[in-house]
């Protein structure tokens, strides 16, 4: 079974072709770095997205600072944890890179202050 | 005329805080001159802060960051720097008097502003195509939203402007917002492009594959129905000539309409002092300080055209304020000659548009049309450079050397089969 993406992890948007002979990768074809060659095995095993959403705030000069996990996540896993931050509140002040909550071991970060 | 508005003085004046024009202050105050930053926002940023999905920074900062967290790693260095800025200053005017006086009055909440400045950098971003000018008709209905808007009441104030999307265009900012609804859970019924092939960045086409959101290709949408507030959309099928095939169309009930049909370059400003203006970038005619056809005028970042990678709209600032020192210093920008670089096969737009063969210069530009296994040629200096696969969304940007620049007159530069 030949699996075909288009690479995500930079914007050069590398053609990879991943090849998978009875459940295990075979061989990798198309990337020009070995990000890209992970994450094309990663994407056919187990997919995981950085996970971007906004989250209400008290007191800050906007009513919402931004926030992403600090780590992928599991893609399955995504409407679960989307469900855990419409209930997060936050309250001013925050710092861009503060870690403002965790959610099973992962740490969802500010990227916006407020 | 303006007899108690107060005066003010600098070497350049940067209209613009977002990536391109905060680039462009702090380079200019690294070499050492007067600059004074504008933006008409509350904040400084542009449209990064509420581009809150990773994928920026690669380049400039050799790591990947999402939109505020660029903006704000700018925004400290410009502080850090002591860069003088405004927001909630709206400039409303430039007056170019003569190549080193130029005066941008502008008002802010402490009233009325003009300012002499000796060079103008203008990184006033672009502005959305929005529904009238892609020939959508029908009833005058709440819930039609630019990308850009659903993005801003969504990512800024936590407002969902809808339950159930249909979104025209396939292009980043569209796809990235078919995203953050899905996410939020809303409904994407379907994502409309009238191209036959994807509009942004392949990263941001998986997320189609994502959440499982229909992608109908070379399909527009011509009409919108409902008692105040969108009922249904009309979708028609085009041909190859995007002509309507009569009989294939459909409706598809939503409550939201999101144009993402593309970005223009805020120009009008400097339309009004005589800017040439490329048709194909629908951006300023610049040469490889991108300075424009008016002497001390600088562009930068989707201002002088549209770009894919923050990164690349950050290092057309530094350049154009390089371009604004040495104007200062010489009291204009000169060269020998000015090789004028024009567009070959398959090349839709391409910026600078005259390179002085005095410094290595990157090339942005775009092709027409998708095409897999090109070279992207400069016959007239023997430059190939092979590609495996180039596409209207993505930008290309390739170096040239100054030498290479140099033995040419002109450059023509295409994009065949290899």
């Amino acid at each position: 079974m030949i699996y075909r993406f288009t690479c995500i992890v930079c914007p050069l948007g590398c053609s990879i072709e991943v090849e998978v002979e009875n459940g295990k990768v075979k061989e990798v074809k198309g990337c020009r770095c070995p990000r890209g060659k992970e994450w094309a095995v990663q994407e056919v095993t187990n997919p995981k997205r950085v996970v971007m959403s906004v989250v209400p705030v008290e007191g800050g000069a906007l009513p919402t600072v931004s926030v992403k996990t600090a780590e992928p996540v599991p893609k399955e896993k995504i409407p679960e944890l989307m469900k855990f931050l419409a209930k997060l509140r936050l309250k001013a002040p925050v710092k861009v890179g503060e870690t403002v909550a965790e959610w099973k071991g992962i740490k969802i970060v500010a990227t916006r202050g407020a | 005329m303006f007899p108690r508005i107060p005066m003010l003085s600098y070497d350049v004046v940067v209209i613009g805080g977002g990536p391109a024009g905060m680039a462009a202050a702090i380079r200019a105050k690294e070499l050492g001159l007067k600059v004074l930053l504008l933006d008409e926002n509350d904040y400084l940023g542009g449209i990064l802060p509420q581009c809150i999905h990773p994928g920026f920074g690669l380049h400039y900062y050799r790591e990947e960051l999402t939109g505020p967290e660029f903006a704000s790693r700018l925004a400290k260095r410009l502080v850090e720097l002591g860069v003088e800025y405004r927001t909630a200053a709206r400039v409303l005017e430039i007056k170019n008097y003569s190549d080193l006086e130029k005066v941008v009055i502008f008002t802010s909440p402490g009233g009325a502003y003009q300012v002499w400045a000796k060079a103008v950098i203008y990184a006033a971003g672009a502005r959305e195509r929005h529904a009238f000018e892609i020939g959508i008709v029908g009833d005058r209905v709440s819930g039609i939203y630019t990308a850009g808007e659903a993005q801003t009441l969504m990512d800024l104030y936590g407002i969902m402007p809808g339950k159930e999307i249909v979104i025209v265009g396939s292009g980043d900012v569209g796809l990235i917002m078919a995203r953050r609804f899905a996410l939020e859970g809303a409904k994407v019924k379907a994502v409309v492009e009238l191209m036959p092939y994807p509009g942004g960045l392949a990263r941001n086409v998986m997320i189609l594959r994502d959440f499982n959101i229909p992608l109908y290709l070379s399909h527009k949408v011509v009409e919108v129905r409902g008692k105040g507030r969108v009922e249904r959309v009309k979708v028609v099928k085009v041909d190859e000539n995007l002509n309507e095939i009569p009989g294939s169309e459909f409706w598809i009930e939503a409550d939201t309409l999101i144009i993402s049909a593309g970005l223009v370059p805020s120009v009008k400003k400097l339309k009004k002092i005589g800017v040439e203006i490329d048709p194909a970038t629908g951006g300023p005619v610049v040469n490889d300080r991108l300075e424009t056809s008016v002497p001390g005028i600088f562009v930068a970042g989707n201002s002088l055209l549209i770009n894919d990678l923050v990164d690349y709209v950050a290092e057309q600032g530094e350049l154009a304020a390089e371009g604004t020192k040495e104007f200062i210093e010489n009291g204009g920008i000169e060269s020998r000659k000015w090789v004028k670089v024009e567009k070959g096969e398959n090349v839709r737009l391409i910026a600078p548009h005259y390179l002085s063969g005095d410094r290595d210069v990157y090339l942005y530009l775009r092709v027409s049309k998708p095409m897999e296994d090109v070279e992207l040629r400069i016959p007239e200096i023997d430059k190939g450079m092979k590609l495996p696969v180039v596409k209207p969304a993505e930008m290309l940007r390739i170096k040239l050397k100054a030498e290479e620049i140099r033995k040419a007159e002109k450059l023509t530069v295409e994009v065949v089969k290899a």
